[in-house]
């Protein structure tokens, strides 16, 4: 070195730091006190807003005499024994239970079939086609097409049964479905199937031996998705299915509280639980093992 | 078998029959693969779609003698929306939902929750993150009944906690209402979002901006919010267009009372399915996909000109 | 029994870029041979046109009496260790040695026991039953061995084999691989753009450039006479000065200096030529004292190569670069005398860059 300073104009030029006299400590605790409080109190608020609602949920199916006041229980677990009683409940948790699981068998085998081919495939106007079904599936909701969604399920003759349903509901992710998991058969390196093609794997084997294994965080989080999507989805069924032996636990859960007179609170406390349970027990599953993967994390 | 005509010498061939992907599956097999998804999604998903465009144009009602025959009317039922005053009401209505609620309320607070969180670790982030997620996770029907009940006007706990018995907020003040249980249902995923972005951006940055002497302001504006710029952008399109299509506020009021609440979504099924005129109907939902088809596009345009024109 | 042959072999790409661009060789039974050449040469291209996974566009391909260019990768009795092993992470050890065999529908009882035997010769015993995950990066290369062995291909291929290995595990892989082939007995053909591990490895060696073969031969003969001017500097550790010259009064003039014509370009060039002189840096002398023949010039800067070192010297704008032994070190500003060997040195025509001798 030659004692020169790399930077002569750094060393006498005034910084920020000595241009204002820094603030005495007294009024930096201050500060950092006040601000620490402020933190506290906005997050408490945060808390409360969320969590006040949720209280209910929580309090109210062990209570022996739920009012819609929050308040302490008087615990029992009677109030699960009226789901058995209602003549719809079980059922209609049943069918929650094959919607969900239909659509996702569905979703599941197409969905990973046309995504493997796209991804691995170079077809022609590819990446437009998936641009293109993913703002489609995007604008057209199940609200802007209600009107013909329920007149081409009844001209099928497919009103009021499940089938009609899980096929409307699949249309609908399916387009997701599809970018999430060409996105993750993207990242599975190619050499894995160029090596079992070397050993003579038909493209079937391929698919079943090597790709779905490894894809298999991809596929799980794609199910779990679907059946969370189908188990909340209200307008669908609610749509296309019109009596309650058919109807899922959204739907029906919905005619507990409007559908006359004042609603069973014993009934409807324990059955939003049981109903709730699931999807939050799956999420938190997904999340837990795989994070939340952003192009996925959508829930509409 | 052709060793002679390889040993012949040099011979020119053009072949394409020999499928070049890794998988070995060729454009063909290929094809077969995507068919079904695509047959299905055309059918439940485009098709509708389509097929909207014609309702649209048609006298079509749900019983009576239009059902049986529908007739074309063209461009009346558009013409009637668009002169409609409760068309307009329920576009203002859908506006202020989706701006306040969805734009502002879900994306701010779900960054300013994100942003809090940073840094802290342990239970407080676990119990608050839990709490917002689980509120976005919980079905629409539950959610819409926690939200009744909260709000009740006799036993609500709303009004036992601020000491106003009486009040029917859902009567009072429907938009409010609707509004905040949007930002209550939907701010997990901002939150979740922005969390994840801001954990991308890079220390190193952040850093540098702190050795200069940036303050907690100066870093967010000078170094997270460039970096973020494309998650916020995904944010604001998703929010924008799930607040714009969503159901779920039927589910509280409704559209009531007196469609003060009626926003577009709502609107389009209360005329078509109760109210029997599934052409209007129809016609009013062409008219929401054109919404949805400009904000998609509006926003596929701005994420272009960030990315700097590249694909 | 598997000879390769490739006839005038093309693969273009989608938008006519050609990725091999015609070519010829013929690659001997059992024979360990490497495809060398710069990233983006066609070396990999070839390898996996040989493989199958690309397909031909032009011309053929024969692995032992069959003419294989139209069939399916897996009908050509090929198997292939990738760069990144593929090994499949959700199957351990022995079911990856395996799948080669499930897949030719061996039962599941030979196929563990070959599996077995496979692995033992690999020295895999007590990890078959890992997942690939918890392999060190040389058991990973080694279960990749097995699982290509594991069928008894007629010919092996490897790419880039042992990129993935960190320095000095590499060294220790290499042997064994060249152990591995000499027992096995197994034609093989690695791609490699590392010059070091194609001579210490290969019996032949092509070197390619821009899709096509720029010269084919022992590493020996590519080392001591590279056909141009760009195998002349693409092989060796350190690279061969190449210094654009002209002859003069039966001699080279290299940055000025009269230096003696090498010795095997005596006689195949006249007077006033435009050529290029190279010179390995590990055959040239340095003299303190002014010498016939040789290159007065300046020492700039010395790098260390443990037990020698490698010098730059420079006279004017012409840098040399020597290979000393450490007795041998001068210091930086030194001058002195570069000293060529004529029976190492070589010349290039300048024009084509094609070896004069």
């Amino acid at each position: 070195m030659t004692g020169e300073p790399l930077l002569p104009q750094a060393a006498d030029a005034p910084g920020p730091r000595t241009a204002a006299p820094p603030p005495s400590l007294g009024r930096r605790m201050v500060r950092h006190y006040l601000s620490r409080v402020l933190f506290v109190v906005a997050m408490g608020l945060v808390l409360a807003f969320f969590a006040l609602p949720m209280l209910w949920l929580v309090t109210a199916p062990f209570d022996a005499d739920p009012s819609l006041t929050v308040g302490w229980p008087d615990w029992t677990l009677a109030n699960f024994a009226r789901i058995a009683e209602n003549r719809y409940a079980l059922g209609s948790l049943r069918n929650s239970l094959v919607l969900g699981l239909g659509t996702m068998a569905l979703v599941l085998t197409l969905g990973s079939l046309a995504a493997y081919a796209l991804s691995r495939v170079r077809i022609p106007g590819r990446d437009g086609l998936l641009y293109a079904l993913l703002l489609l599936s995007s604008i057209v909701t199940g609200t802007a097409a209600m009107v013909p969604t329920f007149q081409l399920i009844t001209q099928i003759g497919l009103i009021n049964t499940q089938i009609g349903v899980i096929l409307v509901l699949a249309g609908g992710v399916l387009p997701t479905v599809i970018f999430i998991l060409k996105d993750f058969m993207d990242s599975i390196p190619k050499s894995y199937e160029e090596s079992a093609r070397l050993y003579g794997a038909s493209p079937l084997q391929i698919l079943t031996h090597v790709v779905v294994p490894t894809a298999r965080p991809g596929l799980a989080f794609v199910a779990v998705w679907t059946v969370v999507q189908v188990w909340g989805n209200f307008l669908v069924p609610f749509l296309l299915l019109r009596t309650p032996e058919s109807q899922p636990a959204a739907v029906l859960m919905y005619t507990f509280y409007t559908e006359g007179g004042q609603p069973d609170l014993r009934l409807l406390s324990a059955f939003s639980l049981v109903f709730s349970v699931p999807v939050i027990a799956m999420y938190f599953l997904v999340n837990r093992r795989y994070g939340f993967r952003f192009h996925g994390g959508i829930k509409s | 078998m052709s060793a002679i005509d390889a040993a012949a010498g040099p011979r020119l061939r053009r072949r394409g029959r020999r499928a070049d992907d890794v998988a070995g599956l060729g454009r063909v097999r290929a094809g077969v693969f995507v068919a079904p998804a695509l047959a299905l999604i055309g059918l439940f998903l485009v098709f509708p779609a389509v097929w909207t465009i014609y309702l649209g144009m048609t006298n079509y009602r749900l019983t009576g003698l239009a059902a049986a025959n529908p007739e074309f009317v063209g461009l009346d039922n558009f013409a009637s929306a668009l002169t409609d005053d409760a068309f307009w009401h329920s576009l203002w209505l859908t506006l202020i939902f989706v701006l306040v609620s969805g734009v502002i309320g879900q994306t701010l607070l779900g960054f300013s929750i994100a942003w809090a969180l940073r840094h802290v670790r342990g239970w407080a982030k676990s119990v608050i993150e839990t709490l917002v997620l689980a509120a976005w996770v919980v079905p629409a029907s539950v959610a819409s009944f926690l939200w009744l009940a909260l709000l009740d006007r006799r036993t609500g706990t709303l009004n036992a906690l601020l000491g106003t018995e009486g009040t029917a907020w859902l009567i009072e003040y429907p938009m409010v209402s609707i509004i905040v249980f949007n930002v209550w249902v939907g701010t997990a995923f901002s939150m979740l979002l922005f969390s994840s972005a801001l954990a991308a951006v890079p220390p190193s940055q952040m850093e540098s901006a702190r050795m200069v002497g940036a303050g907690s302001w100066q870093q967010l504006r000078d170094v997270v919010l460039p970096n973020i710029r494309g998650h916020i952008l995904t944010n604001t399109l998703l929010i924008t267009l799930w607040t714009f299509n969503t159901f779920t506020p039927y589910l509280l009021t409704a559209g009531g009372p007196r469609d003060e609440s009626s926003i577009l979504a709502v609107y389009i099924y209360t005329t078509a399915i109760p109210g029997g005129q599934l052409g209007m109907g129809a016609a009013i939902s062409l008219i929401m996909l054109g919404i949805n088809l400009v904000i998609a596009l509006g926003y596929l345009r701005v994420a272009r000109a960030a990315s700097g024109g590249s694909k | 029994m598997a000879v390769i042959t490739t006839t005038a072999l093309v693969k273009e790409y989608p938008g006519g870029v050609r990725g091999v661009d015609g070519v010829d060789v013929t690659i001997a039974d059992g024979e360990f041979f490497a495809l060398l050449g710069p990233s983006g040469c066609g070396k990999t291209t070839l390898l996996r046109s040989i493989a199958g996974l690309e397909s031909i566009t032009e011309g053929a391909l024969q692995i032992g009496d069959r003419d294989v260019t139209d069939l399916e990768p897996g009908e050509r009795g090929v198997a292939m260790v990738f760069q990144d092993y593929a090994l499949f992470p959700h199957m351990d050890v022995a079911d990856n040695i395996a799948y080669p065999l499930k897949i030719k529908r061996v039962g599941k009882g030979p196929r563990r026991q070959t599996a077995t035997e496979v692995g033992d010769g690999l020295s895999l015993d007590g990890l078959m039953q890992r997942r690939p995950a918890q392999l060190s990066g040389g058991q990973q290369q080694r279960v990749a061995l097995a699982r290509a062995v594991a069928t008894r291909p007629e010919v092996l291929l490897l790419d880039e084999p042992l990129s993935n290995l960190d320095a000095r595990l590499r060294l220790e892989a290499r042997t064994f691989l060249k152990e591995l082939q000499r027992e096995l007995g197994v034609t093989t053909v690695f791609v490699t753009h590392d010059q070091a591990e194609a001579l210490a490895l290969a019996d032949r060696i092509a070197v390619m450039k821009a899709g096509r073969l720029q010269q084919v031969g022992t590493p020996r003969e590519v080392f001591s006479r590279p056909v141009n001017t760009f195998v002349a500097g693409f092989i060796g550790s350190t690279p061969m000065n190449l210094v654009e010259s002209e002859t003069a009064d039966g001699a080279v003039r290299v940055a000025g200096a009269p230096v003696p014509l090498p010795a095997g370009a005596q006689g195949r060039v006249g007077d006033g030529a435009k050529v290029v002189w190279g010179a390995r840096p590990e055959y040239l002398k340095w003299s303190t004292t002014p010498v016939e023949g040789g290159i007065e010039a300046e020492v700039s800067v010395i790098e260390n190569l443990g037990a020698s070192v490698l010098v730059s010297a420079h006279r004017g704008e012409t840098r040399l670069q020597l290979v000393l032994d450490e007795d041998d070190e001068p210091a930086p500003g030194d001058r002195g005398w570069v000293l060529p060997t004529p029976r190492r040195s070589l010349l290039f025509d300048s024009e084509t860059t094609d070896l004069i001798g």
